[in-house]
């Protein structure tokens, strides 16, 4: 079932000359794992902001085509009615966080949403335990780390508990376990609550193995959509510039050398095994 | 050369962020500093164009120390990139902004004007002159950062986290232009969490955890090393992942760079048959 659907989706800037987005059409499934990437100002962001009518009603401009998130039509509902299905978890959290306390800040969408307060409690508390910050949830959120923000960000949008996720470059300030241990987060709301996941991210090679699909932008339109082993074996993605990760790399380059794999693999699991199999049975 | 003698920082809320760092950083050389959120990275490179100063111990740029120095002095020898671009920018056009640095250190209208291009042209951002920043995305956004600082030719340049939210073309461009620096015998010190980046420059590398240096040397040393790679928090490269599950074979373990981990698997398998 389709829980984002657009077609021939066009938005330009106020006062922009070109549109930022030109003629997307994607469709995406209920318990989807969408990795969207592409080149930076490739229009992946400006995409995001229409899941949750950010674009156009909070940026203005001009949107053409048709967008339905949820079986809403983007154009016809405000933000704060788009907001119950999809939580939007921005790339500097910075922008995000502004109350004076980190639970503060995790439980500010459930106080508006009129909440009853044990059970606000019990969400926060949830929240803040799956992004692995129980112990911050008293300080300010601007004496944070980056990367604590980068959490505090995720746990707010988490104790919505909203259908679709979207996280842009949700790990960029953590450090390469943190990140991990965020993925692994992200990839648990996916598998155990069926949450549908769009993540914008360059770093192909932490979340490839989460993923089902791969979304690759370039100049504002989709110029690529299939599985990751698709996506890192295709030619037209090499040259748009998607970062391969270096398990693929390493089959590739073996490949052009005379030696292959039995099949493409996506992480360094897949490829260690491959190699084993093939040498010990050499 | 900057050379860190038992450093030791506290910040005001009584948090000791680093607890006795020594370190010689060489002119020319390319270092990475790595380690855990919170670890003290950031901290510790403040210290080198004297944004912070040491609560005790000291560090030396070019033999004097940054108590005796002011940072609009140092500033023209050690340039700073911030980790959030938006700490650093303010003007209304990309142009205005990298001739801002230059205008204060009273370099000249032409040299203005020159450096101004070369950085625009160095960064790939001429398209965006007389655009406002701000209206650019966040990895646009930080070569820009990145432009303003390199515009006014600093001996020694810091970036903190550069290649957050740069795709894989600008971070290869990055990559190359780091080179470069280094070729001209620029110091560069980047701070980052970029496993793969890191592994694919080979620089000198620092671990950190909990305000200590745990250890020094090149990437293919470091991290490839895998307790030390987890005391700091971070993952080894993929291909060293990968080479570390092929242990068993009598493989070296030590490898970071595709290229290379190609070679050696080739040569494996010509001396089995």
């Amino acid at each position: 079932m389709a829980v984002i659907e657009t077609k021939n989706l066009t938005y330009t800037y106020p006062g922009a000359t070109k549109p930022s987005i030109q003629n997307v059409s994607i469709t995406i499934n209920k318990g989807d794992f969408v990795i969207l990437t592409g080149p930076s100002g490739c229009g992946k962001t400006t995409l995001c902001r229409t899941f949750n009518g950010l674009v156009p009603h909070f940026y203005n401009g001009t949107l053409e085509g048709e967008i339905t998130v949820a079986g809403l039509k983007v154009a016809d509902h405000k933000i704060h009615e788009l907001a119950r299905h999809v939580g939007l978890v921005f790339q500097n959290p910075e922008n995000q966080l502004f109350a004076l306390s980190v639970e503060k800040d995790v439980a500010f969408g459930l106080e508006n949403s009129a909440m009853p307060r044990d059970e606000m409690r019990k969400r926060v508390d949830w929240a803040l335990q799956m992004a692995g910050i129980s112990e911050l949830s008293e300080r300010p959120p601007h004496e944070l780390s980056g990367g604590q923000q980068q959490r505090v960000a995720i746990a707010s949008v988490l104790s919505m508990q909203p259908d679709i996720m979207v996280l842009d470059e949700p790990t960029s300030f953590l450090d390469p376990v943190g990140a991990e241990k965020i993925f692994k987060v992200i990839n648990d709301l996916n598998k155990k609550l069926g949450i549908t996941i769009i993540l914008v991210e360059h770093r192909l090679d932490l979340a490839a193995k989460y993923a089902n699909k791969v979304i690759v932008m370039n100049e504002g339109a989709v110029a690529l959509t299939g599985t990751p082993r698709e996506i890192f074996t295709s030619e037209k993605a090499r040259l748009i510039g998607v970062g391969i990760p270096k398990a693929t790399k390493l089959y590739q380059h073996l490949k052009r050398q005379g030696v292959t794999l039995k099949t493409v693999p996506v992480t360094t699991e897949e490829t260690a095994n491959l190699l084993l199999e093939m040498l010990k049975n050499d | 050369m900057i050379e860190v003698k038992d450093l030791h920082f506290s910040y005001p809320t009584g948090l000791e962020a680093l607890k006795g760092i020594n370190l010689t950083v060489e002119d020319g050389e390319f270092l990475a500093v790595m380690g855990q959120n919170g670890a003290g990275k950031t901290t510790l490179v403040k210290h080198f164009n004297g944004l912070l100063k040491p609560t005790t111990g000291e560090v030396l740029v070019n033999g004097t120390s940054t108590q005796d120095i002011s940072v609009a002095k140092l500033a023209r020898k050690v340039g700073f990139v911030f980790q959030n671009p938006d700490h650093q920018l303010f003007s209304e056009s990309v142009e205005d902004e990298i001739a801002f640095a230059l205008k204060n250190f009273g370099f000249e209208e032409e040299t203005i004007k020159k450096q101004v291009d070369w950085a625009l042209n160095l960064l790939d951002i001429e398209q965006y002159r007389k655009t406002s920043p701000f209206m650019l995305s966040g990895g646009e956004r930080k070569r820009v950062a990145l432009a303003s600082i390199l515009a006014w030719d600093p001996q020694v340049i810091v970036m903190d986290e550069p290649t957050i939210g740069q795709d894989h073309q600008q971070k290869e461009k990055l990559q190359q232009f780091i080179i470069q620096l280094n070729a001209q015998k620029k110091t560069v010190i980047v701070v980052t969490h970029d496993v793969e980046f890191v592994a694919e420059c080979n620089p000198q590398v620092i671990l950190m955890s909990q305000g200590k240096i745990l250890v020094g040397g090149k990437a293919e040393d470091v991290l490839t090393n895998p307790k030390l790679v987890a005391q700091a928090s971070i993952v080894p490269p993929q291909i060293t992942q990968i080479f570390l599950r092929l242990a068993d074979l009598g493989l070296p373990t030590n490898i970071i760079d595709v290229h290379e981990a190609t070679k050696i698997l080739l040569e494996h398998l010509r001396r089995r048959k």
